[in-house]
């Protein structure tokens, strides 16, 4: 845990409840419509972020679940509700794609704003079968090259790895971010 | 089993998923048992020898499919900046009441225990999480998925899904209405069965917090056998996952009563709505 809380809250009382796998047949239980429309396509600012999810033998991955939490294009953290049930127009930050049979998924964002002049990123988190729990990540836009060279977390990576946490701008105004669970550039994940 | 070496260069077509669901080796019980063993003993004598070891083992072979599948380097410990530190707000107009009650989504009664499951959203320190999101997906009574994928022989129920929603209330509780879902087999290995379960998906009140995991039945003959529940290297955290039987919640002549709560963990928006500065 890398942040510590307040000295007067004592102990943490109970341990938390272990994760478990997604499993094979996630799909009737986390799809709902819409999902993936965390902008209103084609909306002003509205751009694809997408990507393939390989495993470690560079087979695309057909049962995954990518989920992305971020900020408005100013820099805000949505604090509407409705990420369940979209009205096509309340940006909420949250949306959740599933892998399609060659591995891709995608979804319809904005670009997240800067907060207090960092790198914006936004907050991933993959879901597989055959992935026993969780894993946290981050897919930060490629433009602020200062603000991307003064962020902590790249900063502490080597070049390669670096590499795997910030997405490309596709000429259409898009976002392209492979994830790779294992081996050859294996995505960097991230613990709190 | 050693680490399979990353092929370099192009992707691979991809594979039907439904041909991905066997295992290559198919091996015996036995063998899976024994691994589980090993692997419980090692990774015991690694936390005795002070590494720190996550509850769930995503190196843990005795299920094949993780082999590919998890990755070979420790997660990075970063401290969470604000996005990370808030959840999406969910409220009740993102899930209707009646998606909380699996049994009342068709026109006839599913087959099957009619049971209630119901607990508490707790933070670490067992203050209550109100307004987040719980979904819920299971297999029917026969242990048949609704899933297009689910090859098991065992019947669907037309009148049951398996899948339901809620959003805790300002307690932190959670209720669903369903039916006791089945054991069901899969290809990990030969006669595989995996305990009967509920798969739950739950948002804290930050994005660290976030987990999706399984409740399990109390008793279940399969829970030693398991390669997926004993992902969970240590006794407590298995067990953390196995909801009690509350004679207290069985409601008369109608249905079986289960409590769980779920806790979750990190540093979430509350520290710093409480502390200031930030
Ligand atoms: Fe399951």
């Amino acid at each position: 845990m890398a942040a510590t809380p307040p000295p007067a809250w004592g102990p943490r009382t109970l341990e938390p409840s272990a994760g478990q796998t997604v499993g094979p047949f996630f799909a009737f239980g986390l799809d709902y419509a819409k999902k993936h429309e965390v902008a209103f396509p084609h909306s002003p600012g509205a751009i694809v972020l997408g990507g393939t999810v390989y495993d470690g033998a560079g087979a695309p991955v057909p049962d995954a679940v990518v989920e992305i939490w971020g900020a408005d294009s100013d820099g805000t953290i949505p604090r509407a509700r409705g990420s369940r049930r979209r009205d096509d127009h309340t940006f909420t930050g949250f949306g959740r794609a599933f892998t399609d049979d060659d591995g891709r998924w995608e979804l319809w964002t904005r670009n997240p704003g800067a907060a207090r002049g960092k790198a914006p990123f936004f907050a991933a988190l993959l879901f597989a079968r055959g992935l026993p729990d969780k894993l946290h990540t981050r897919i930060y836009l490629p433009e602020d090259t200062e603000a991307l060279a003064a962020d902590r977390l790249l900063a502490s990576l080597e070049p390669e790895e670096r590499d795997t946490l910030i997405a490309t701008r596709l000429a259409d105004g898009g976002l392209r971010h492979d994830i790779r669970i294992q081996g050859d550039r294996e995505t960097v994940f991230i613990t709190f | 089993m050693t680490a399979p070496v990353p092929t370099a260069g192009a992707p691979r077509t991809a594979a039907a998923p439904e041909t991905l669901l066997a295992s290559e080796d198919m091996p015996p019980q036995s063998q899976i048992t024994r691994e589980i063993r090993d692997l419980h003993a090692a990774t015991d004598a690694r936390e005795a020898a002070g590494e720190p070891v996550p509850a769930t083992l995503r190196d843990f072979a005795p299920y094949r499919s993780s082999i590919l599948r998890h990755p070979t380097k420790n997660p990075r410990l970063v401290d969470p900046e604000t996005i990370e530190l808030l959840s999406p707000a969910f409220g009740q107009r993102d899930v209707a009441r009646i998606e909380s009650d699996l049994t009342l989504q068709h026109r006839g009664e599913p087959q099957g225990e009619r049971i209630t499951v119901e607990g508490r959203l707790l933070d670490s320190w067992g203050r209550p999480i109100a307004n987040e999101l719980v979904e819920v997906w299971q297999a029917n009574a026969a242990g048949r998925y609704i899933h297009q994928r689910d090859q098991h022989p065992a019947p669907l129920d037309p009148h049951f899904t398996g899948a339901g929603r809620t959003v805790t209330d300002d307690q932190g509780r959670w209720k669903f209405t369903t039916i006791k879902p089945g054991p069901y087999p899969w290809k990990n290995h030969v006669n595989a069965w995996r305990p009967a379960h509920i798969h739950f998906s739950i948002f804290g009140s930050g994005f660290t917090q976030r987990i999706v995991t399984q409740m399990y039945f109390p008793g279940d003959p399969l829970f030693a056998l398991d390669p997926i529940y004993n992902s969970i290297h240590r006794q407590r955290d298995r067990d953390a996952l196995i909801a009690t039987y509350d004679h207290d919640l069985t409601v008369p002549e109608f249905s079986m009563g289960y409590r769980w709560d779920i806790v979750v963990d990190g540093p979430d928006a509350t520290w710093f709505e409480q502390d200031g500065e930030h």
